[in-house]
């Protein structure tokens, strides 16, 4: 009964996501932490499922760090935001897709706060003509790179060389969703399933043959909190974070976790780092962690990607028993070499965290 | 109605964030930041709502307004529709631009902010920028991280990035006129003046406490008194 509860609101907050023809904007954070996913999504989009996805090198950040660290004022970022907009409509685009979960919230904010007050569109579309003599414009759409892959997550399930389960016994594997917090919280009718119970995530792990884990404090913030991660005097309101959510979902023993925005799956991946080597406590098997991955990342290992090509091996939890469970092959001796084959070493063993 | 209150009403976020509240402690309930910090959403928000001038002064110098990670859990649980996270960041720009900031340990760590962040975003075009991620003040990024920055270069390149490179791709190099349109951006919005008030107030402060610049930075990244946290 719940769960036909839930399948109601989730159709409650459905979005028109386009089929095709993007301007793409990058992420600071998935640009500096996981690059090789954001090729797997332009891969993917463009060279396997043949969607138009256009990148122009004269985007930049969106500011929206700054502004939630609260060293930018309001009129700043939005004047950046409205930038953006423009270049996308200068090369021809209406639908514009976002790899940054604090960048979207900052679109959508911008939007919407323009749609309420008029005559802050008009002051910011004069700041445009001012600074960068662009043509002020607005999209048709703006949508989530994770939207996008939601959208044609049963495209890739047709292609997939791998599904989301036991190779060996043929059960699901278990997956605990993480979602951003700016992509639903401030504005539920912007995401697929609203804030409660967001969709995004659960239907491409469903349409790719895993199973969702509910846990208690499954919508609970991994605890980046801008200003609270930055200056390291407050980190420890990030580290408490993560390490909630993890006690919670401990008991359901999930295999894997899946995240859409771009600072979690590092948070949620480091901390457990931390947690490991201060305390003693690691939440997978046999001393490793639980893996966190972005989408594109899961997406990629359906479609039988190379897991060093997706970047795994720059996680600190190991991903080896994940590939393994999932019948994956990799070559353990690749992993932490260099473009051509070049020798770079190895990172540094954990004295906690088992990483081999 | 006071003066404070009425200078945040200028702000949107406190036009949008800000209906009626019923003081039902819900935003508080839900806070990640209540549960770390000696933090209550609900008490911030019903301040404000008083138009007291006096104490909107008293939040405005003090630490508490820092505590928020502006993750906005609160927006979609308020029945009432407010946003106490909207209603913190008005507080937080108010206090920066009356100079108030730099009175409380952690206000005056938008310093630190202020430097790296706005600088991220004037000289790379990026708000966070992997050259300036360093191993030693991040530790907690493990010994992945302190091998990748020792072959940043050879870990982007083998992940398909273009770091620092021409033409698109992750982390390329943004072009000098895009750069020189964003510090455009900033001079006509008020973010160079923010940038450059927030400078001025450190320095002063850190002439007050006897410190040199990096001493001062050292001590903004690094202390936290204790008796910001919940249960001491």
């Amino acid at each position: 009964m719940i769960y036909e509860g839930k399948r109601k609101i989730w159709s409650d907050y459905q979005k028109e996501i386009p089929d095709d023809h993007y301007f793409y904007v990058r992420s600071c954070i998935r640009q500096s932490f996981f690059p090789a996913s954001e090729a797997a999504f332009l891969n993917i989009t463009r060279n396997i499922l043949g969607r138009d996805v256009f990148e122009t090198e004269h985007h930049t950040t969106c500011g929206g760090i700054a502004y939630h660290s609260d060293t930018i004022p309001q009129e700043t970022v939005m004047t950046i935001v409205a930038r953006q907009f423009a270049l996308m409509h200068k090369h021809g685009y209406e639908n514009y897709v976002c790899s940054c979960i604090t960048s979207f919230g900052v679109y959508i904010e911008t939007l919407e706060t323009w749609r309420t007050f008029p005559e802050l569109e008009a002051k910011i579309a004069d700041n445009l003509r001012k600074t960068c003599n662009l043509e002020f414009a607005k999209p048709r759409f703006v949508v989530h790179a994770s939207d996008l892959i939601y959208k044609l997550r049963e495209e890739i399930a047709a292609k997939a060389k791998y599904k989301l389960v036991n190779a060996k016994t043929g059960e699901p594997l278990k997956v605990v969703e993480h979602i951003g917090c700016h992509y639903s919280k401030m504005f539920p009718s912007k995401g697929v399933g609203g804030a409660e119970y967001p969709y995004v995530l659960t239907g491409m792990i469903e349409a790719w043959g895993g199973e969702i884990v509910d846990y208690p404090e499954r919508r609970h913030c991994c605890g980046f909190g801008f200003r609270q991660y930055f200056i390291k005097g407050n980190r420890g309101y990030s580290l408490s974070n993560t390490h909630k959510k993890f006690e919670s979902m401990e008991p359901y023993e999930p295999d894997f976790i899946i995240t859409n925005c771009p600072g979690c799956p590092y948070f949620l991946d480091r901390w457990q780092y931390v947690i490991a080597e201060s305390e003693g406590k690691t939440y997978g098997k046999d001393g490793h962690g639980i893996p966190v991955l972005t989408y594109e990342e899961v997406a990629g290992l359906v479609l039988g990607f190379d897991p060093w090509d997706l970047g795994l091996q720059t996680h600190q939890v190991a991903v080896e028993p994940l590939l393994d469970k999932l019948g994956i092959p990799y070559d353990k001796e690749k992993k932490f070499l260099g473009a051509g084959g070049k020798d770079l070493g190895r990172p540094a063993l954990p004295s906690c965290l088992k990483c081999m | 109605m006071g003066k404070l209150y009425d200078m945040l009403m200028q702000d949107y976020r406190l036009r949008e964030g800000l209906n009626a509240c019923i003081n039902c402690g819900t935003c508080t309930a839900v806070c990640p930041a209540a549960e770390f910090y000696r933090y209550d959403p609900r008490r911030i928000v019903d301040v404000v709502q008083s138009q007291d001038d006096s104490k909107i002064e008293e939040l405005l110098k003090g630490d508490v307004i820092w505590y928020c990670g502006e993750c906005m859990s609160c927006v979609t649980r308020c029945p009432r529709k407010n946003g106490p996270g909207l209603v913190i960041m008005a507080l937080r720009s108010l206090s920066i631009d009356l100079g108030y900031f730099i009175e409380s340990e952690k206000g005056r760590q938008q310093y630190l902010l202020s430097k790296d962040l706005c600088g991220n975003v004037l000289n790379y075009g990026y708000c966070v920028y992997p050259r300036e991620f360093d191993y030693k003040s991040h530790p907690e990024a493990g010994p992945v991280w302190e091998w990748e920055e020792k072959h940043l270069e050879d870990v982007f390149e083998r992940l398909g990035a273009n770091l620092d490179g021409d033409g698109p791709g992750a982390m390329r190099k943004i072009p000098d006129e895009d750069l020189a349109q964003l510090k455009r951006i900033f001079d006509i919005t008020g973010a160079t003046k923010r940038m450059e008030s927030v400078r001025e107030a450190g320095r002063k402060k850190a002439e007050e406490l006897g410190l040199t610049e990096e001493e001062f930075c050292t001590l903004l990244y690094e202390q936290s008194s204790p008796r910001h946290l919940n249960g001491q």
